[in-house]
């Protein structure tokens, strides 16, 4: 891990945090975090709720002061530059804020206008932004008509006014339909091919895997693993999943005359074993039950196994 | 972090956006209000008083009237609604992403309850005047209370809204300062008539008596020293709590 943080130079990294730590009273909410993004990527910031990723989020847009370390984006210290760096940037909160008695369009003007756009400038990247994000049809109608799937895309159109370098995105899909989810992916896919990085945060691994360049998985305001998805899958799993219903005296019963799997995860009666080939398992499973063999699915290994496996409290890994 | 103008005025055109989607009805009620005072107590209840301080009743009321349209329409916008936005609606929260500091939001929502106060206050002085209660041109300096007043109740109630933690707290800033304020200001009767000695010195720590008291020299044009008294008063408290809240939002919108 050391050595991929490495590869990113200080001049490439448009985000760089050092040691970077936020305690409120007694609880460190973010502690001795390492981080360097690179340009262009699109970035994802995983973890169950409470582990410290939108607290990163709002230091590295300076709303949050670090108690330790050092923060730098687009190479200046955040503290220090507040103003400037916040011109370059542009964020999507978790919660939308809008104006419900204004309609898309007064609501885009608003918050061009917080980054001084006015005239002809601003009227025309509202147009572009109701394009980009397809409101169009409702850019008219009173924020308080629309969807939850219009409003969260109003909220994006609304953070990328200021044509932003840096685009940070807490949790964008939560709570959409499947539609409107894959809308969004593809306007984050323009956005990365438009040289824009995006660091976002959320709680679908899918989401996570498809959309994210590298990802770095927080656990207790620590950053417990960073990298590649699918490099992570295989060094820290394995490419396959087999996973069945059994008890933990079947599971020892199952395995002992086989080679242990690189990983296995349990979540109740669920077993995942993990292994570059679960013929063997499938094989075993047949042998012992036959015709009346259990029921057992065999897939790739995604990075929700990944992230259980990391954060996960009551579940187990074999080492 | 210094204070950016442009990026106040932004906040300030926030405000002004949702206010233009209403205005029409938010403006007429600012007409018929002053109406009824002046009409109840002004002229029915002023009917039997032959004279106060020197003059009608409803003359006497005229100034003071003014200055309490202008204190309550900047106080509305300063308490409830800065609250909601900050707490609620997480506006600020929103403005924090982009190049705004918190000091911007604080100098755009008082520049904003100043032109609360100044619709407010300039609509009781049109009727005002069409009453023929103000005496021109001396009445035209009146006008700078408008501003004053709201200049100073929205910093009061800034510095307030900064203080407190739970809405309903706003019940007690309007029944037990407001509302005595209003009462006891020297708008329904002069208070150097009631008062003397050390009690009238004492009230001169009622911030609204000084915009009143401004204001009806103006409408008498008995420009005096006191005056000068009275506007210090109003920008050196208000300066003072503006002050002190601008280092309670930084604070508090970093939590």
């Amino acid at each position: 891990m050391a050595e991929e943080v490495k590869a990113v130079s200080e001049e490439d990294a448009v985000i760089s945090l050092q040691g970077v730590g936020k305690r409120f009273g007694e609880r460190w909410a973010v502690s001795d975090f390492d981080l360097r993004i690179p340009r262009g990527v699109t970035y994802g910031l995983l973890g169950p709720n409470g582990a410290g990723k939108t607290t990163s989020l709002r230091m590295i847009y300076g709303l949050t002061e670090p108690t330790s370390g050092s923060l730098r984006v687009f190479g200046k210290e955040v503290r220090e530059n507040v103003r400037a760096v916040r011109a370059r940037l542009g964020v999507t909160l978790q919660e939308n804020v809008l104006i419900e008695n204004l309609d898309p369009r007064e609501n885009l003007a608003v918050f061009g206008r917080f980054h001084l756009l006015r005239g002809k400038a601003l009227r025309d990247r509202i147009e572009f932004m109701i394009d980009f994000l397809e409101l169009r049809s409702h850019a008219d109608v009173p924020v308080r008509a629309l969807s939850g799937g219009y409003k969260r895309r109003l909220a994006i159109a609304m953070s990328l006014m200021n044509d932003p370098e840096l685009v940070i995105l807490d949790e964008p899909t939560t709570g959409l339909d499947p539609a409107v989810r894959l809308a969004l992916w593809e306007r984050v896919r323009e956005l990365r091919a438009r040289g824009k990085t995006v660091v976002l945060t959320t709680h679908y691994m899918d989401e996570a895997e498809r959309l994210c360049d590298r990802v770095a998985i927080m656990s207790e305001g620590k950053c417990v693993m960073e990298g590649v998805p699918s490099e992570l899958i295989t060094t820290h799993l394995a490419r396959e999943t087999i996973e069945f219903d059994c008890s933990v005296k079947e599971e020892g019963e199952f395995l002992r005359p086989l080679e242990d799997p690189r990983a296995r995860v349990r979540v109740g009666r669920r077993l995942m074993l993990y292994a570059d080939d679960t013929g063997v398992y499938m094989d075993r499973l047949h042998q012992r039950e036959g015709a009346d063999c259990r029921p057992f699915i065999v897939r790739p290994t995604n990075l929700e196994d990944l992230f259980l496996s990391v954060t996960g409290t009551s579940l187990k890994e074999v080492e | 972090m210094r204070l950016s103008l442009p990026y106040a005025m932004s906040v300030w055109r926030r405000n002004a956006a949702m206010y233009k989607r209403s205005w029409k009805l938010n403006l007429l009620p600012n007409f018929f209000e002053p109406v009824f005072y002046l009409t109840s107590i002004g002229v029915g209840v002023g009917a039997y008083i032959s004279e106060m301080a020197g003059m009608s009743y409803a003359e006497f009321l005229a100034p003071g009237l003014v200055c309490v349209a202008a204190m309550n329409g900047a106080s509305f916008e300063v308490t409830y609604n800065v609250f909601v936005r900050m707490e609620f609606e997480k506006s600020y929260d929103a403005m924090l992403t982009t190049p705004i500091e918190p000091i911007d939001i604080l100098v755009g929502e008082l520049l904003w309850a100043m032109s609360r106060a100044c619709i407010y206050g300039l609509c009781f002085f049109v009727v005002v005047s069409l009453f023929g209660l103000a005496a021109f041109p001396g009445a035209l300096l009146a006008l700078l209370a408008i501003p004053l007043t709201g200049f100073l109740f929205g910093a009061i109630g800034l510095a307030f809204t900064m203080l407190i933690r739970n809405i309903d707290l706003y019940s007690f800033y309007f029944t037990l300062f407001l509302t005595p304020l209003f009462l006891f200001s020297g708008v329904f009767f002069p208070l150097e008539e009631r008062l003397s000695g050390l009690a009238l010195l004492v009230a001169e720590v009622l911030p609204l008596l000084h915009p009143v008291r401004f204001a009806r020299s103006c409408f008498l044009g008995n420009f005096d020293f006191i005056m000068l008294w009275d506007l210090f008063y109003c920008v050196a408290l208000a300066s003072l709590l503006l002050w002190w809240a601008q280092k309670r939002i930084r604070i508090r919108l970093s939590e």
